[in-house]
């Protein structure tokens, strides 16, 4: 498969008043055309900035990001971030929203494809809400069914599960497993959840404390569905678990 | 089933309804105990706005009012909204504008009036300029506020789906700073209702501040100014009941818990 997107030793820093803040060290890796990627790492090693650096929202000091072999440095349609806290417009109905990132289409085939991404993800009948009148998790499908129809080459997602229960987290990866078989799209996400990271991903880069560099790159050799409690996926488990310094009797 | 919507918006109600009652009461015995000759009694009151119907002075007046607050604050609302937008999306335009801005706000009003004479004369042109001026400042400051405080999220967003600068505007701008700029318009229909009264004491015949201070120097007739003083204040209410109709919009009310 052909490469999508390219990072080539990006580092990034953070200058405060007093001090200078390593964060980013000559990140390096590729992800190819197709492939779901996950990013795991310790609480505040910079998985969101990387993420935010990918999608073009975020300066780097040093390296480059390259998407198709183009220097890839600004936000654009081609590459869509889900963000943690989610940015589904509150003042937008969630047809509204779909239609938002459109832009510039005839209102036939915007509402169109509005109405076809609410179904996909399960919202169909909710087109005319507002993001208040929503639960949880209809917001965490309205955000994927948004970022979706504009059809992005790569889709940044920043542990975009978090604010649900495990039930619901649950059953959105299994949706979103299932839209992946239908439609191709790259995938790079961040996560804190290894057990997440191992349900969807083809590959798992494993990052370090900071100043942060790829502690590790694990590949997933399972099929889906995959079965959480399968002692494949358990072993991965605590290989990853033990890549981020997790003592092996927790583990 | 139908008498407990009923029941409950007269609960609501009862309260405030109390209060008011509590009050005239207080000033009926206020007026009865000390054997005032000139402050009149509610009832007295009363009478005096039975007589300003009856001779249509009251319509007269309101509508003069009524006329000048909806021509300033009108005034202020197309030219204040769009310069708070610009104020608050371009930095440049912020930076430059926003010391004239805070510098001018806090001038009250009633310091302009001279100018507004020599400007405009002792019309009806005055009393708008006045208005205009007083209503424009909130309503910039709040559609500022309104714009800074769209969250970074939502601008990231955005900027992600890089949209048109129309779109941007339309559907991001105006619509993410709505609930400020609604703010902005009901603070600034109350001050151009107090600011009114003050303007209609320009040498104009008249106008419900007109009618307070015509009825003040043609006789003692408190009966009269206070009638016009009650007139204002529940003219002022409805304006308000009708301003908040706006905060019940659905795409501003992710911003209202209640």
């Amino acid at each position: 498969m052909s490469v999508k997107l390219a990072v080539t030793a990006v580092t990034k820093s953070f200058i405060g008043q007093e001090r200078r803040l390593d964060v980013l060290r000559d990140i390096s890796f590729e992800v190819a055309d197709g492939e779901f990627l996950a990013i795991v790492g310790p609480s505040g090693c910079g998985k969101s900035t990387l993420l935010a650096i990918l999608a073009g929202l975020a300066r780097y000091d040093h390296g480059e990001v390259s998407i198709d072999g183009a220097p890839h440095q600004s936000a654009d349609a081609h590459g869509i971030l889900i963000s943690q806290h989610g940015s589904i417009f509150p003042w937008l109905t969630v047809e509204q929203n779909l239609k938002f990132g459109l832009d510039g289409r005839p209102n036939v085939e915007r509402v169109r494809l509005a109405r076809h991404y609410s179904a996909l993800v399960g919202l169909e009948g909710f087109e005319s809400s507002y993001p208040h009148e929503l639960s949880g998790g209809m917001l965490k499908r309205a955000e994927l069914a948004r970022a979706l129809v504009v059809k992005p080459d790569i889709l940044f997602m920043d542990e975009p599960f978090s604010a649900l229960d495990a039930l619901m987290s649950l059953r959105i990866r299994h949706e979103l497993r299932k839209i992946l078989e239908q439609e191709r799209h790259t995938v790079i996400m961040v996560t804190h959840d290894v057990e997440e990271a191992i349900h969807l991903a083809d590959r798992i880069i494993v990052l370090s404390q900071r100043p942060t560099t790829v502690q590790a790159v694990i590949e997933v050799p399972l099929k889906h569905p995959r079965h959480l409690a399968g002692p494949d996926v358990q072993a991965l488990r605590a290989s990853i678990l033990r890549e981020l310094g997790v003592e092996a009797d927790i583990v | 089933m139908s008498s407990v919507p009923g029941r409950f918006r007269f609960a609501l109600w009862a309260p405030a309804l109390g209060v008011i009652a509590l009050a005239i009461a207080a000033w009926w015995a206020a007026v009865v105990v000390t054997h005032s000759v000139i402050f009149p009694t509610p009832w007295q009151v009363v009478m005096a706005t039975v007589e300003l119907i009856r001779n249509g002075r009251l319509w007269d007046h309101i509508g003069a009012s009524l006329f000048r607050v909806t021509a300033g604050f009108g005034l202020a609302v197309i030219v204040g909204v769009p310069l708070g937008l610009w104020m608050g999306w371009v930095s440049g335009a912020f930076t430059t504008l926003n010391p004239l801005v805070q510098m001018l706000r806090p001038i009250s009003p009633i310091a302009w009036i001279p100018i507004a004479i020599l400007w405009f004369g002792v019309g009806n042109a005055s009393p708008i300029f006045l208005i205009f001026l007083s209503s424009l400042f909130p309503m910039v400051v709040q559609t500022v506020t309104g714009v800074h405080t769209i969250e970074r999220r939502f601008l990231w967003a955005a900027a992600n789906f890089g949209v048109s600068r129309y779109t941007l505007l339309t559907r991001l701008v105006i619509l993410g700073a709505l609930p400020q700029i609604i703010v902005g318009m009901r603070i600034g229909l109350g001050v151009a209702w107090l600011v009114v009264v003050a303007a209609e004491m320009i040498a104009l015949h008249s106008g419900l501040g007109y009618l307070i201070i015509d009825s003040r120097n043609a006789g003692n007739r408190y009966d009269l100014v206070i009638a016009g003083m009650i007139i204002i204040g529940l003219i002022g209410l409805m304006l308000d009941g009708f301003m908040r109709l706006l905060e019940r919009m659905h795409c501003v009310r992710w911003r209202y818990v209640r």
